[in-house]
C-alpha cells in the first residue's frame, strides 16, 4: 500500500477517538451496512468522525489493507479496529460495544 | 456479479475442513448471503480473527464478486 495513504489513515484514527470509514456521509449513507452502524452509534449518542471512502479511492482500497478487512464500513476506536457491520451489530446487541466504548473513555448515552 | 451458495460453502470448507456452514440467500438474488460458520479452529480467536479466517477462505472474493455476506462465527459448544 502507498505509504502516504497508510500514514493518513494512521493519523486519522489516532487524532479522532471514534472514526467510521463508510460509504457516504453520516447524514446520507450510501449503503445499508454503513447506515446500520451510523444508526447504532447515533443511538448510543457517540460522537464520531465519518470518512466517506467513495470520495477517495486511495482510502477505499487502503483501509482494507490497513486492517486486513475486505469490506466497508469499518469502525475504529482510539486507533483500534473494532469491527465491521456484523460485529458491531452483534456487539451492540450483547452490550459489549457499550462496554468497549466506555473502557476506552468514549461517553455513551445510557 | 453473483456467487453460488454451494461455492461459498465449498471454499469455506476447503480452509476449515471441520466447519459446519449454513448459508442463507437473503434476497434470492445470489448476491446477499448470511453465513453461520462453526469451527473448532475459531477457539481462542477474537471475532475479528474468526471473520478474517472466513474472508481468507473466500480468497479475495469478499467485497468483490460477493457483495454481502453477513457473518456469524463461533467455536462448537463443548
Amino acid at each position: 500500500m502507498d505509504n502516504t495513504v497508510h500514514e493518513r489513515i494512521s493519523q486519522e484514527v489516532t487524532d479522532n477517538p471514534v472514526v467510521l470509514y463508510m460509504k457516504g456521509s453520516p447524514v446520507f449513507p450510501q449503503c445499508g451496512f454503513s447506515a446500520a452502524v451510523v444508526q447504532i452509534l447515533s443511538h448510543l449518542g457517540v460522537k464520531f468522525k465519518g470518512v466517506d471512502v467513495l470520495a477517495d479511492p486511495g482510502i477505499r482500497q487502503g483501509i482494507k489493507e490497513y486492517s486486513n478487512w475486505p469490506t466497508i464500513p469499518q469502525l475504529y476506536v482510539n486507533g483500534e479496529f473494532i469491527g465491521g457491520c456484523d460485529i458491531i451489530r452483534e456487539m451492540y446487541e450483547t452490550g459489549e460495544l457499550q462496554q468497549v466504548l466506555e473502557q476506552k473513555g468514549v461517553p455513551v448515552r445510557a | 456479479m453473483a456467487m453460488d451458495a454451494a461455492m461459498i460453502e465449498q471454499l469455506i470448507k476447503e480452509s476449515l475442513p471441520d466447519a459446519q456452514v449454513s448459508i442463507e440467500d437473503l434476497r434470492g438474488d445470489g448476491d446477499h448471503y448470511a453465513a453461520h460458520v462453526v469451527s473448532g479452529a475459531f477457539r481462542g480467536k477474537t471475532r475479528i480473527q474468526q471473520h478474517q479466517m472466513v474472508y481468507q477462505a473466500l480468497r479475495g472474493r469478499m467485497g468483490n464478486e460477493l457483495h454481502a455476506l453477513a457473518l456469524q462465527t463461533g467455536a462448537p459448544e463443548d
